[in-house]
């Protein structure tokens, strides 16, 4: 009987509705109560078959609230554990806001993970801009506001624009249904555009960058999981196989590394690579071969567990010495073992080290591009894979943990930090030790066999060179030095010249401005005089006439009246 | 951002770290890492005539393909961005006014 309503229920509806109970409970049970609402909505996930529910007609297109089948499953059991993961690490947070909107943020994440519809995508879509938004408000400083506004505006015009390519699509072929979309009509071309926004296409990638360090150390924990996933998701089920993704991809894999190197912020570092591992899906997904497509969701399926992983070490360096730049850390292993540790998983995950979780997925997707004959792509991919432990796996651990002692010295991270990292690892390994657990979850049946002595060896040698690289470049003094300081990115064109653009702009009008207010005064001044001129108290309007005057001028107007009528 | 219930302590401390020796303080013991990453290296470049590479291109099946890759790309990658970096880095607060 329970489980008969509870699969009838939309998925991520759990969340926004059970948003709604937060403000009455307080402390601790509002803790316990947000992480039993992911436990539930994982339990319900397990009650449902594969097919498809809450079929409304709106205007004569049918929109099909929940889809259910292996693609949208796997997405929707990996937000949950995401949201769960960060729960406990966020278990000390007792900030509404930051709360409630999290909540929401990810229950309409998984709703859209589920939308059989563009219509239904589309409203979860702009629901997870919106209160995703308030998660970066959260954080109360002044260039978290600023960051905020640059980020909704960007996550609304993906909205717009996937709203636009539904009305085109319905106008196409009479039906908003979403399934394979393609590039060959024009709405599928808006809804690429809407997805590449939200999946940081090269160009359109810099909210991430931008948004995502200025949130408080727990809300980039949530905010990392599934926005650009979700795209992932959305690219996975409309453009399988458009080979312009495979080419989008190799770019997002590689130019992002150049920033990652440079950068200070060490979150920001990690969001550098957010993009640059986004790359190695988007490629995936271009392939689509079934290798390619079970390669790229497994990768966005452990991605979003090391991404939590790393970003929640670095948000508990931040919770205990309140900085995560790169130049004013140092030697926190000694005070913080296990975050250390724990991080330490998370980089050996992203660089696909053997017996971690990367190793699994990423080599899914570098054999399919490379088995399809992308030659050029394959190359990059494996420039960005020896390149993501240079940058990734060495810099944080040696800038933040390691490296130049600071002389900074705190506790460790708190218990409920530690469980959250503890479970993300133990995922990470066991993924990557067991990797069947994984691939009975993907879309197609798996014939890959990832430990081989070719590939563990090949892998091995990649990664012990590239480290070596490290230890040479740095001996020789050759790394650049980390220091406080800001890299011009894409966002250099609407943060800069963009605003001095608008600035121009808007002191011509102000000229134009000017001279058009003084004309309209000018114009306003002599309707007043002429107004004056004759209803004034010497105007002719204004003067008393005579008692016969006034008779003899109706008498005169009854007479034409009286003409009028007789004629 | 920081939590006020626990004390920070933003004054330099001497770097034993609280009194504590160790074992990556001593100098002579980070370089003794990178003599075995050294040795690692060596050691997995020798294992590539031991076994055999299932590739797809041929040029994977050079000797030491990967092992040299991944040494000089990263350089590469690093000297690019060191060029980068003069073009690209500006004020820490250049955006806030």
């Amino acid at each position: 009987m329970i489980t008969e309503v509870a699969s009838n229920i939309p998925p991520g509806l759990i969340f926004i509705v059970g948003a709604l109970l937060i403000p009455f409970i307080r402390g601790n049970m509002r803790s316990a109560y947000m992480l039993l609402l992911p436990l539930l909505g994982i339990w319900q996930l397990t009650q449902m078959d594969a097919g498809t529910f809450g079929t409304i007609t709106i205007f004569g297109l049918e929109t099909t609230h929940v889809r259910i089948d292996k693609l949208s499953l796997i997405f929707g059991y990996i937000f949950y554990v995401a949201a769960a993961l960060g729960m406990i690490f966020a278990w000390h947070n007792k900030d509404l806001v930051e709360q409630a909107s999290a909540i929401v943020y990810m229950g309409a994440a998984i709703g859209a993970i589920f939308a059989g519809d563009l219509i239904t995508l589309f409203v979860y879509w702009e629901l997870t801009a919106v209160a995703s938004v308030f998660i970066i408000w959260a954080a109360r400083t002044d260039r978290a506001y600023k960051a905020a506004m640059r980020y909704l505006i960007i996550q609304i015009l993906s909205g717009v624009l996937l709203a636009a390519g539904a009305v085109v699509r319905a106008a196409e072929n009479g039906s908003v249904d979403f399934g394979a979309i393609g590039l060959a009509s024009p709405g599928g071309v808006f809804i690429i555009l809407a997805f590449g926004i939200k999946c940081a296409f090269p160009l359109m990638h810099n909210w991430v960058q931008d948004a995502y360090p200025e949130a408080t150390p727990t809300g980039t924990v949530f905010l990392s999981a599934f926005t650009t996933k979700l795209a992932v998701y959305a690219l996975a089920r409309g453009y399988a196989g458009t080979e312009e993704l495979v080419w989008i991809g190799t770019v997002m894999a590689v130019f992002p590394i150049f920033y990652a190197v440079l950068e200070n912020d060490l979150r920001r570092v990690l969001a550098y690579t957010l993009n640059n591992q986004l790359g190695f899906m988007v490629a995936g997904i271009g392939v689509g071969t079934t290798l390619a497509i079970n390669g790229a969701v497994a990768h966005a399926f452990v991605g979003i567990l090391y991404k939590a992983l790393l970003f929640m070490s670095l948000g508990a360096v931040i919770h205990r010495v309140g900085t995560a730049k790169g130049s004013e850390l140092g030697g926190l292993y000694k005070s913080m073992p296990l975050t250390t540790v724990f991080c330490l998983v998370g980089c050996a995950s992203i660089s696909a080290f053997p017996l971690f979780c990367g190793f699994i997925t990423k080599s899914m997707i570098i054999t399919a591009v490379a088995k399809e004959g992308y030659l050029v792509s394959f190359v990059l991919l494996l420039f960005a894979s020896a390149c993501v432990f240079h940058y990734v796996a060495i810099k944080i651990p040696h800038f933040a943990f390691f490296g130049q002692d600071s002389g900074k010295l705190c506790q460790e991270a708190p218990i409920n930090m530690l469980l959250a990292m503890g479970i993300a690892s133990f995922m990470c390994i066991g993924i990557g030790v067991y990797p069947d657990a994984l691939f009975s979850l993907l879309p197609y049946p798996v014939h890959y066999v990832p430990y081989t002595t070719s590939h563990v060896v090949t892998i091995l040698q990649l990664l012990a060179f590239s480290a070596l690289a490290f230890a040479v470049v740095q001996r020789l003094g050759l790394y650049p030095l980390v220091q406080r300081s800001t890299m011009l990115d894409f966002d250099f064109s609407y943060r800069w010249i963009g605003s001095r653009a608008f600035g121009w702009l808007l002191s011509r009008g102000a000229i134009a401005w000017e001279t058009m207010r003084d004309d309209m005064l000018s114009m306003l001044r002599n309707v007043i005089k002429t107004t004056i001129q004759f209803h004034g108290p010497d105007g002719i309007m204004a003067r008393t006439a005579g008692l016969g005057v006034s008779a003899g001028a109706v008498m005169v107007l009854l007479f034409v009246l009286l003409v009028a009528v007789m004629s | 951002m920081s939590d006020p219930h626990h004390d920070h302590h933003p004054s330099p401390v001497p770097p034993e770290g609280g009194g504590k020796y160790y074992w990556l303080d001593d100098k002579t013991n980070r370089a003794k890492i990178l003599w075995v990453l050294v040795a690692v290296c060596a050691g997995l470049i020798i294992a590539d005539l031991f076994y055999h590479k299932h590739v797809v291109y041929d040029f994977e099946n050079w000797f030491g393909f990967y092992g040299l890759f991944g040494f000089f790309l990263p350089v590469v990658l690093v000297l690019l961005a060191q060029a980068l970096r003069k073009i690209l880095m500006r004020d820490e607060d250049y955006y806030d006014h």
